[in-house]
């Protein structure tokens, strides 16, 4: 039961932890609930169609079909936060501010929303098919520790939503003026991290085979297998054993995207923003 | 249900197209069978610094994930199905690996010297 919990507990909290950011970096836009809904639905069925068809999946592109899937939802989830941010530091982060000071809830329009609806969605499938598969497991083996293993991955993911909701509303003790920084940066590295785990599956998968060398081994410090360590990795990405290409791929996303937001509206005052985006 | 089935055979053709399958391992790769939720070896020895590819073949009803984080891969193979781990060049230790779903039993590690 232990074990069952532990495995369900795990997945739920790595995607629980993105939801927990995307709904606070959401938090005053209107019918925000409705889309990540809309994503996490979404996610489960997606997760029970890869799981249905795990073999069929894995067959394709010489076998490495599986690895192929990951890095492609991955990097669709990466560009889905980079255009998120981006957009906000646009358009967005005045147009919260103004609707804040009037006690309104904002309505962004859809687009931004679909795109956080998308990583939603991609971080439920890619950790659900992983229960799906193992819960199936469990019920198609059948005999008297069925019914235990199934109240484990019920109490893991219980577990997981709760520690999720606790770091959702930890985000929202951030006071109001700098929640769009704090959200921001933290789909920032959320991006970074997916970015480098794309290229990981990539090399995983016999493609982008370059710079493969590990840099530096800290699991003797920060093992990736212990609870924080996972954490770490979903949340920015960490890895106690990283390669050149994986550490060149999150510098670069990194930069990318705070370029972009820069260059979209700045970081100096308003009026400078104003100023050069006129001229 | 119709839809289902039609997406089972495009992904079947789809292998069909691509002229491969996973049974195919590589040449050189390592075999590795799961069969009752156990590795077969129980300890793979490899060459220390050059890259290593395991072909685990997966004899159980249920799939498995090849887990390991001190070798950075998790890969799903299905029931009756098989598929290749690629390692990259190791560093001379011992990396554990085990069968996610079924950590109590199936467990093993990669020597590489």
């Amino acid at each position: 039961m232990l074990a069952s919990l532990l495995i369900v507990f795990r997945e739920v909290i790595e995607a629980g932890l993105i939801i927990g950011i995307v709904l606070a970096a959401t938090q005053s836009v209107a019918h925000r609930g409705l889309w990540v809904g809309v994503g996490i639905t979404g996610g489960i069925v997606g997760a029970c169609i890869v799981a249905g068809f795990a073999e069929q999946l894995a067959g394709l592109f010489q076998g490495s079909g599986q690895e192929l899937f990951n890095a492609g939802i991955l990097i669709i989830a990466v560009l889905m936060l980079a255009w998120h941010n981006v957009w906000m530091a646009g358009h967005g982060k005045q147009m919260a501010n103004e609707m804040r000071q009037m006690g309104a809830e904002v309505s962004l329009g859809q687009k931004t929303l679909t795109a956080l609806a998308i990583v939603v969605g991609v971080a439920v499938l890619r950790e659900g098919s992983e229960v799906v598969l193992f819960l199936y497991g469990i019920a198609a083996q059948g005999g008297q520790s069925t019914a235990s293993l199934l109240a484990g991955g019920g109490l893991g993911l219980m577990a997981g939503a709760v520690v999720s909701a606790l770091m959702y509303f930890g985000l929202l003790t951030i006071p109001a003026r700098r929640m769009f920084s704090v959200t921001s940066g933290l789909i920032t590295l959320l991006a970074a991290g997916m970015a480098s785990q794309a290229v990981l599956f990539l090399q995983q998968g016999g493609y982008f085979e370059f710079m493969t060398a590990t840099l530096w081994d800290t699991s003797w410090l920060l093992p990736e297998s212990g609870i924080t360590g996972r954490m770490l990795h979903t949340l920015v990405g960490y890895t106690d054993a990283p390669n050149g290409a994986q550490l060149v791929v999150y510098v670069l996303t990194l930069l990318t995207i705070r370029l972009l937001m820069r260059l979209v509206h700045g970081k100096k005052s308003l009026p400078d923003a104003l100023a050069s985006s006129t001229s | 249900m119709c839809r289902m089935k039609a997406l089972k055979y495009l992904a079947i053709a789809a292998v069909a197209a691509f002229g491969v399958s996973s049974a195919l391992a590589d040449e050189g790769a390592i075999p590795l069978s799961l069969k009752d939720h156990k590795f077969t070896p129980v300890e793979i020895h490899v060459k220390a610094n050059v890259a290593n590819v395991l072909a685990l073949t997966n004899a159980d009803d249920t799939a498995e994930e090849f887990d390991s984080t001190s070798l950075k891969v998790e890969k799903v193979v299905a029931s009756h199905s098989s598929g290749n781990v690629r390692l990259r060049p190791l560093a001379p230790g011992r990396y554990p690996f085990m069968g996610e779903y079924h950590a109590d039993t199936a467990q093993g590690v990669v020597i590489a010297e």
